[in-house]
C-alpha cells in the first residue's frame, strides 16, 4: 500500500478542464478557506465587533445629536451599518490573499492542474459566507437596539440580498488590493481606504445634503450611497426604482471590473 | 528526444538583471539533476519557468515531452513541486493539506484519501496527520510539503532547495527518501547550495553562476576539469601564511587560496606525493612551522571556486530566506 510512485507509462493527452472539475476546485478552495476562518475565531470575532462598535456609537453616543428628516435616526443609520458590516469583512480578503502570496501557497496552487480562477472564487465565496454570518449578527443587534423593518417581507429580503450582493462585489476590490500589494500589513492598511471613502462620505450616517457642496456630487452618486438609499427604501417603503437600478449597476460594474483585474493580477502573481 | 526535461537557450530578464542567460541542459528519465549555485544564481527562476509559474523571455523548455509554453496545464498534472519554504497550510491538518492538493490534481475522492493516508505513513506522519500543521516541527513540515508534491504521483519532481535549514538527521532522511523515489523511476530536478548534496544525490550536476551555466557533468567529470588534487597546508603562525603561500605557489596549477581564519592554504596541483614532498621540503627549509600538510581529491567546492572564481555558498547567506517568501505563518 505504500507504492507512491507507480509511473503512468505514457504521457496522457492534455486533460480537459470541464466545468464540473472547475466547480469541484472552487468547492475545495472554499472549504479550505472556511476551515481557516473557523480556526481563526479571533478574526471572525473582530469582523463582528467592529460594526457592533460603530452601531452602538451612532445609536447611543452620536445619534442623539443627529436629526434626519422624515425618519427615526435608528431606522436611518442601521441599514448603513449593515452595509459597513459586509464592507469591513472584505479587508480579510485582501489580508488572506497577501498572506497566501507571501507564504508561497499561491505558487503551489498555480503549479497544480486546477482551474486557476478557482483560487480567487474560493476565497471570495468563503468570505461571502463570513459576511453573511456577520450581517445576520448585526441585523439581530439592530433589532435589539430599536431598528424595525416596515416593508413587506419580500422587499426586506430583497434589501438584505442587495447588501450581500454589494459586499460580494466589493470582495473583488479587496482581492485586487491583496494581490496588488502582496504584503499583509500593507494590504490591511490599503483596505481601509475604500472603507473610509465609501462609508463615511456616503448617506450611511448623515444625509448627503448636510455635507459641503463640493463633496455632494461624489457622495450622492457613489456606490455605497445609492445602495444604502435603495436598501432603506426597501426596508421602509417608498420609491425605490431609481436607487435600485443604480445600485445594481454599480454592483455589477464593480464585480465585472475587479474580477477582471484580480484574475489578471493572479495570472501574473509572483510571490 | 526522450529526455524528461529539456532546456534550450532559456533567457529571462528582470528589469536590467539577467536572471537566466542561454541556459541549456537536459535530464534523462529516472535521473536526478542538481542545479548548483549560490543565492541569486537563477536556480529558483529556472524552477519557476519549468513549473509553468513564469514565462521565459526566449528559449525553449520541455517537461515530460511537453512545451512549457503551449502545454502548461498538461504539464501541471505531470509534475510535483516542493518549495524551499514548506508551502503547506498551517491552519489545516496534515491530512487536510494532502487531500486538498489531491482534489486539485483532479483525483477521485477515494483515490486522494488513500494516497493521503499512504503518504502520511510513508513520511512517518501518521500520528500527526490530524493535527494542525502549526504544531509541526520544521522537518515534519518539509516532509508534508514533499508528500503534497507527490500526491499526484508525478513522473517529474522539482525540489527547490529541499534541505536548506534542516538538521543533519532530517536531511539524511530526506536524501534517503529522494533516493528511493528515483529508484522507482521518478525524474528529479533539485536545486541546492550544498556540494555535498549534489554529490550525494545527483547523477548530473549543472553549475549555475549569475544566470549562466558555468559547467555541467557528473561530479567526477567536474572534478577532472579541475585536474589532479588539492594540496592543503595549515601553518601554526598566522604571520607565516603569506610567506608559505608564495613558497608553494610555483607547485600549483592555479593560484593558491588563503583562508586566514584557519591559517590554511589550498592549492590545486597536478601531481601526487612528489608535490607533497616538494612542498614539505620547501616550507621546512624556510623554517615555516606546520600544523598540518596533506593532499586530497578536490571537493565540488574547489571546483566551484575554480569555475566561477568565488565560493558557492558563504555561511552568511546559506539558508537565509529572501524577504518575499517567508515560511507560512
Amino acid at each position: 500500500m505504500t507504492d507512491l510512485a507507480v509511473r503512468q507509462p505514457t504521457v496522457p493527452a492534455a486533460p480537459r478542464l470541464t466545468l464540473r472539475l472547475a466547480v469541484r476546485d472552487i468547492g475545495g478552495i472554499t472549504r479550505r478557506n472556511l476551515l481557516r476562518i473557523i480556526r481563526t475565531p479571533q478574526l471572525l470575532f473582530m469582523s463582528i465587533v467592529q460594526p457592533t462598535i460603530i452601531l452602538l456609537l451612532f445609536r447611543y453616543v452620536l445619534g442623539g445629536a443627529i436629526r434626519v428628516p422624515g425618519l427615526n435616526y435608528v431606522n436611518y443609520v442601521v441599514p448603513g451599518i449593515f452595509l459597513e458590516a459586509v464592507l469591513i469583512g472584505g479587508m480579510t480578503t485582501a489580508l488572506a490573499l497577501a498572506q497566501d502570496l507571501q507564504a508561497g501557497i499561491v505558487d503551489r496552487f498555480r503549479s497544480l492542474p486546477m482551474a486557476r480562477p478557482a483560487f480567487l472564487a474560493g476565497r471570495t465565496l468563503a468570505d461571502l459566507c463570513r459576511s453573511v454570518l456577520a450581517l445576520a449578527f448585526i441585523i439581530g443587534l439592530g433589532l435589539l437596539v430599536g431598528f424595525r423593518f416596515h416593508n413587506s417581507a419580500g422587499a426586506c429580503l430583497a434589501g438584505v440580498a442587495l447588501i450581500i450582493a454589494f459586499g460580494y462585489a466589493f470582495t473583488w476590490v479587496y482581492a485586487a488590493i491583496g494581490l496588488a500589494v502582496k504584503d499583509p500589513q500593507t494590504a490591511q492598511m490599503a483596505s481601509l481606504l475604500p472603507m473610509f471613502i465609501l462609508f463615511f462620505a456616503s448617506s450611511a450616517l448623515v444625509p448627503v445634503s448636510t455635507m459641503p457642496g463640493w463633496l455632494q456630487p461624489f457622495a450622492q452618486n457613489q456606490p455605497a450611497t445609492v445602495t444604502i438609499n435603495a436598501v432603506r427604501a426597501l426596508f421602509e417603503g417608498g420609491p425605490v426604482f431609481h436607487d435600485l437600478w443604480q445600485a445594481a449597476a454599480w454592483c455589477a460594474g464593480i464585480f465585472a471590473v475587479f474580477l477582471a483585474i484580480s484574475l489578471n493580477l493572479y495570472r501574473k502573481a509572483t510571490a | 528526444m526522450n529526455a524528461a526535461i529539456e532546456v534550450e537557450d532559456l533567457t529571462k530578464r528582470f528589469g536590467g538583471t539577467l536572471a537566466l542567460s542561454d541556459v541549456s541542459f537536459s535530464v534523462r528519465p529516472g535521473e536526478v539533476l542538481a542545479l548548483l549555485g549560490p543565492n541569486g544564481a537563477g536556480k529558483t527562476t529556472l524552477i519557476r519557468v519549468l513549473t509553468t509559474l513564469l514565462a521565459a523571455d526566449s528559449g525553449r523548455a520541455r517537461v515530460a515531452g511537453l512545451d512549457v509554453r503551449k502545454n502548461a496545464r498538461a504539464i501541471r498534472s505531470l509534475i510535483g513541486l516542493a518549495g524551499q519554504y514548506a508551502t503547506v497550510d498551517e491552519l489545516l491538518t496534515g491530512r487536510e493539506n494532502l487531500e486538498l492538493i489531491g482534489l486539485l490534481y483532479h483525483l477521485d475522492k477515494t483515490v486522494y484519501r488513500d494516497r493521503a493516508q499512504d503518504a502520511l505513513e510513508r513520511m512517518s506522519l501518521t500520528g500527526a496527520g490530524d493535527d494542525r500543521v502549526k504544531t509541526y516541527s520544521g522537518g515534519m513540515r518539509r516532509r508534508l510539503d514533499l508528500a503534497a508534491s507527490l500526491i499526484g504521483r508525478p513522473p517529474v519532481l522539482f525540489l527547490d532547495e529541499p534541505t536548506t535549514g534542516l538538521d543533519p538527521r532530517t536531511r539524511n532522511d530526506l536524501w534517503q527518501f529522494i533516493t528511493d523515489l528515483v529508484a522507482e523511476g521518478t525524474t528529479v530536478l533539485l536545486t541546492t547550495q550544498y556540494m555535498e548534496e549534489a554529490e550525494h544525490l545527483a547523477q548530473a550536476i549543472v553549475v549555475l553562476d549569475a544566470g549562466r551555466v558555468a559547467a555541467q557533468g557528473t561530479a567526477d567529470e567536474l572534478k577532472d576539469q579541475l585536474g589532479g588534487n588539492v594540496l592543503e597546508v595549515q601553518v601554526t603562525k598566522r604571520a607565516d601564511l603569506d610567506k608559505a603561500a608564495s613558497l608553494i605557489a610555483g607547485l600549483g596549477s592555479a593560484p593558491p587560496r588563503l583562508e586566514a581564519s584557519l591559517n590554511r592554504i589550498s592549492l590545486p596541483v597536478k601531481g601526487g606525493p612528489r608535490v607533497l614532498i616538494a612542498a614539505g621540503r620547501a616550507l621546512d627549509d624556510a623554517g615555516v612551522e606546520l600544523e598540518d600538510l596533506g593532499i586530497r581529491r578536490p571537493s565540488l567546492d574547489d571546483v566551484f571556486l575554480a569555475i566561477t572564481g568565488h565560493p558557492a555558498a558563504s555561511v552568511d547567506d546559506a539558508g537565509q530566506a529572501p524577504p518575499a517568501s517567508k515560511a507560512a505563518r
